[in-house]
């Protein structure tokens, strides 16, 4: 009960309604009404209840539209607590049955849109100006009748500039259905002014032919406005979709480059041909997972940084899985390219199938940080995710570190020595077998970073790496085998070149003609984009 | 430049790979020469892509025939599980059904998912007059004398879907943005849906067919494509995505802001074990069309369920507490049932006999209906239920058939059928 009164009364401070005791003096029929079986009269209840304005009843819609009302067998509108307690959905007091004599009400998409718009009618008059920017533009495109007053109410009162042209929206929509043509031409006006599509997606409905013949919007000279006002939208849609084309190719290629990158130094630096690079890229993810349910279960609070932990732990243990392979099996196989791959290949699949015994066939799941899920909304509906913007600057930052290591260490200068001249190398006195399991180490460990980020698009599951391996060595073999500049070139220039493909010739083809692509490349250029000048010596 | 010798250790591992497949073989044929008892084949992926979908199959088909063994077995005799596992690879599902029906001698083979597994191992049912029962959902367009299709057709889940999509329920949909995974299931179904919105007055410009390869995972284009799609008019998404591309489409969406509300998608191939991969919260409201949900509420089903609880348990099953029962598992066990009792009927475990006593079988399944085996064209009598995605993984049943329908699997959409109903 105390739970209750002290919810709704959060609720009511927050919509700064202060002044009003939080009463439930509610349309009890309307809210009846609300478990009705047929969605039609749900729908005219809602209606009913927007109309009255009261913002009392915002919390009891939300958990309607939560799916956490039931309704009893006498008709009693209920919310069942976690600890299978009855409460009176509108006065909290306890009820006397037990959670199984519950029918809960079942809230399909038509109710919860309604309900969805409903709840951002009233929160029109919210004092915080992010809550009713975000309800006004939650209704700008799907306003009721029933709202009109709302929202005149709202437009009144309000000040800020994008929030009234959003209402001005709202109740544009409204005029649409209105019988006099002149207050509907109007509004077309108004709503070519929008940069939302689905503004654009109401205007396209008034020119539709019905099947009979006639328009659904009988004045001609409407028809004529909206279809200016279509055009306006798209105009000024053309800016944003390509700032989105660009992000997605961008986003591709980062993926592509932070799961090359250790293959770059694995197989571009030290030339060996590691079928096993996908299975690091999946102990990555595992590790990630792995760190994950550490989390939830111990330190759930700080649950939002697991990957804080996941990043060092990912690198370690692909690093050391790496590090075994190479003492344990490949540096038996140097200068024998055919037995390592088959060697490695062999390897992939015991990883596999190791991780398939341990964690079982099925993907598991890995969850988005609440920092990272979403997106930050361009204008015109492009919206460009979180997760992605974060694997951006992680892929950057990532490519930095490599660089420095490579450049600007004493290893860096080692690993070039090996690579480039073993040997003479070895006649410096440069430990090689060290350097070997170090750099391999290294190519590991960035590949299980890569499985950080493939964790969190993607899915975490035995075959992960499969997916991945022909892509790398594409990027790798497109870059220049013993060049990064060449593999982070390869991987954004496919990434971009791919997205900006799709929508002309769909996914199938797009992978095929990328393909084709490379192969042609190759055939000119074998040394892929960038070659190494000067001597280099065969490993 | 270096050496160490001439000891390779590719020839050990050759020695081990060969004892392994001796010790693998001789496990397999243990059981042939067991008496008293009836050997069913179980041919599942439980490895490769279809593994994630695959794995429960088998399980389930597992507990079944346990539950059948407890209550006495069949004519008498205990029921023997093969289990082989074709690793989502078609051509070695052929191979592992002739060898199922020649070497092991199965009565009956339970199996497979995707169509063209199916595809592959029908020609071999065929030769050597094998019985096989398919448990998933899929395109129609077959009709075969040795198998028994215990999942949906067309008209079974994805009609009802669209109609329910159009209505004023479902949103009232114009434009359908038809997306599906590149293989046959996925393009017969949409060439079947095509057809269909023709027939209700929907034109081509109002229809957009998109199709990914196997294990694609970078859907930033396509939903980019569905957004834009849906600003010509209301619209839903169907999609046929098969396997675990499904997990990176549904991230997408949510990231995209794609609210089910706005475009809601519907998918014939996403059930509760594919949810399990997934965080559920943004993809609320999303649709799903099978023919039994976990949700649904019935003693028949608490039951089942209660059983499959036990049966994890028991044999300390991968997932644990998590694992979920969903309609192919639920096919799958109606399915091994209702052999079972066509067996008891013809008195014996041969393949002509069975198939006549197969016609009208009926069985209580956890759906909560009576399901029947249709007289004539080897599929089940199946209730529709079209579900949306709840925050805990499970569905929300929002719209059902009064009751079970007959399978066309020669759907009325594509013409040159009309003449092909039965056997």
């Amino acid at each position: 009960m105390a739970r209750y009164w002290l919810k709704a009364l959060v609720g009511v401070m927050l919509l700064g309604m202060g002044t009003v005791a939080p009463s439930y003096a509610l349309d009890e029929r309307a809210f009846k009404q609300l478990a009705a079986e047929d969605n039609d009269a749900r729908i005219a209840a809602l209606n009913k209840i927007v109309a009255d304005g009261d913002v009392a009843v915002i919390p009891l819609l939300k958990e309607l539209r939560d799916g956490l009302l039931g309704v009893t067998a006498q008709g009693q509108l209920v919310t069942v607590t976690d600890e299978g307690v009855v409460k009176d959905a509108s006065t909290g007091a306890s009820v006397n049955a037990t959670s199984d004599d519950v029918q809960s009400i079942v809230v399909n998409n038509r109710l919860r849109g309604a309900i969805d718009a409903a709840l951002a009618a009233l929160r029109l008059s919210a004092p915080d100006r992010a809550t009713r920017l975000a309800a006004a533009r939650e209704i700008s495109t799907d306003a009721d009748e029933e709202m009109l007053p709302l929202i005149h109410r709202a437009l009144a009162k309000e000040t800020d500039a994008e929030v009234k042209n959003l209402l001005a929206q709202a109740e544009a929509i409204i005029h649409l259905k209105s019988p006099d043509a002149a207050a509907r031409r109007a509004a077309v006006g108004v709503l070519g002014q929008s940069e939302n599509p689905n503004t654009r997606q109401t205007l396209a409905a008034l020119l539709e032919k019905r099947p009979d013949g006639t328009y659904a919007e009988p004045d001609a000279t409407v028809r004529v406005a909206a279809q200016k006002a279509i055009h306006a939208i798209e105009q000024r849609l053309i800016f944003p979709r390509l700032i989105g084309t660009l992000f997605s190719g961008l986003s591709l290629g980062s993926v592509l480059l932070l799961t090359a990158l250790g293959l770059a130094i694995t197989f571009g630096l030290m030339g060996i041909i590691n079928m096993a690079h996908g299975e690091m890229l999946m102990i990555g993810a595992y590790t990630t997972y792995v760190v994950q349910t550490l989390f939830r279960s111990y330190l759930p609070g700080a649950f939002d940084f697991y990957l804080a932990a996941a990043v060092p732990a990912a690198f370690l243990v692909a690093a050391l899985v790496g590090i075994a392979l190479e003492r344990g099996v490949i540096r038996f196989l140097y200068g024998r390219p055919l037995e390592t791959l088959l060697a490695t290949w062999g390897i992939s699949l015991m990883l596999i199938q190791l991780v398939r015994m341990l964690f079982g066939a099925q993907n598991v799941e890995v969850a988005n940080p609440s920092w990272m899920s979403g997106g930050y909304a361009l204008a015109g509906g492009v919206v460009l995710p979180y997760n992605r913007m974060v694997i951006i600057v992680f892929a950057a930052l990532v490519v930095a570190a490599v660089w420095a290591l490579l450049s600007r260490t004493r290893l860096g200068l080692y690993v070039r020595a090996v690579t480039q001249n073993r040997v003479m190398a070895d006649c410096m006195g440069i430990p090689t077998p060290r350097i070997d399991w170090l750099t391999f180490g290294l190519g590991s460990g960035i590949a299980g970073l890569g499985g950080v980020a493939l964790s969190q698009i993607g899915n975490v599951g035995p075959d992960l790496g499969q997916h991945y391996i022909v892509d790398t060595f594409m990027v790798v073999v497109l870059g220049g085998v013993g060049q990064l500049a060449g593999t982070i070139l390869a991987a954004l220039g496919l990434g971009e070149v791919n997205k900006f493909l799709e929508p002309y010739s769909g996914a199938v083809l797009g992978k095929i003609i990328v393909l084709v692509f490379i192969i042609l490349f190759i055939q000119k250029r074998p040394q892929g984009l960038f070659a190494l000048k000067g001597r280099t010596a065969e490993a | 430049m270096r050496n160490y010798g001439t000891l390779s250790p590719a020839k050990r591992f050759a020695g081990l790979v060969s004892a392994l497949v001796a010790v693998l073989m001789l496990m397999t044929m243990a059981p042939a020469r067991a008496a008293g008892t009836i050997k069913v084949g179980i041919l599942h992926s439980l490895s490769g892509t279809m593994a994630i979908s695959e794995t429960s199959l088998k399980d389930m088909a597992l507990m079944t025939i346990d539950e059948i063994n407890a209550h006495g077995g069949v004519l008498g005799k205990k029921l023997v599980p093969v289990v082989v596992d074709p690793a989502s690879n078609w051509p070695l599902f052929a191979e592992k059904a002739r060898q199922l029906l020649t070497q092991d001698k199965v009565a009956v083979v339970f199996g497979c998912w995707t169509s063209v597994s199916r595809k592959s191992v029908l020609p071999v049912f065929e030769e050597l007059n094998g019985l096989l029962f398919y448990p998933v959902q899929y395109e129609g367009e077959e009709l075969s004398q040795n198998v028994f299709y215990t999942g949906a057709a067309p008209n079974q889940q994805a009609i009802p879907a669209v109609e329910y999509l159009m209505s004023k329920d479902g949103g009232g949909a114009k434009r359908f943005f038809l997306l599906g995974t590149d293989y046959v299931y996925p393009r017969t179904t949409n060439k079947i849906l095509r057809a269909f919105l023709h027939s209700k007055g929907v034109a081509d410009k109002d229809i957009e067919e998109v199709y990914t390869p196997f294990g694609h995972s970078d859907y930033q284009t396509i939903v980019a494509n569905i957004k834009k799609f849906a600003a010509g008019g209301k619209t839903a998404v169907i999609s046929t995505i098969n396997g675990d591309s499904n997990v990176p489409f549904y991230k997408e969406l949510a990231n995209q802001g794609i609210k089910a509300t706005d475009i809601p998608v519907v998918a014939f191939s996403v059930g509760e074990e594919e949810l399990r991969g997934i965080d559920t919260k943004p993809l609320v409201g999303q649709l799903a069309a099978w023919n039994y949900f976990m949700s649904l509420k019935n003693t028949r089903n608490a039951a089942f369920i209660k059983e499959w609880r036990a049966y994890v348990k028991k044999h300390n099953l991968p997932g644990g507490a998590k694992r979920v029962t969903n309609d192919p598992m639920e096919a799958t066990y109606v399915g091994i049932h209702m052999w079972a009792q066509a067996v008891k009927k013809a008195g014996t475990t041969k393949v002509d006999a069975v198939r006549k006593a197969m016609a009208g079988q009926t069985f209580k399944a956890p759906d909560g209906f009576v399901l029947t085996m249709d007289k004539t064209n080897h599929h089940l009598h199946k209730p529709v239920f079209i579900g949306e995605v709840r925050g805990d993984g499970q569905f929300n049943v929002v719209w059902k058939t009064k009751g079970p329908i007959r399978a066309q699997p020669w759907s009325p959409y594509i013409p040159g059928n009309e003449s092909k109903q039965g056997l």
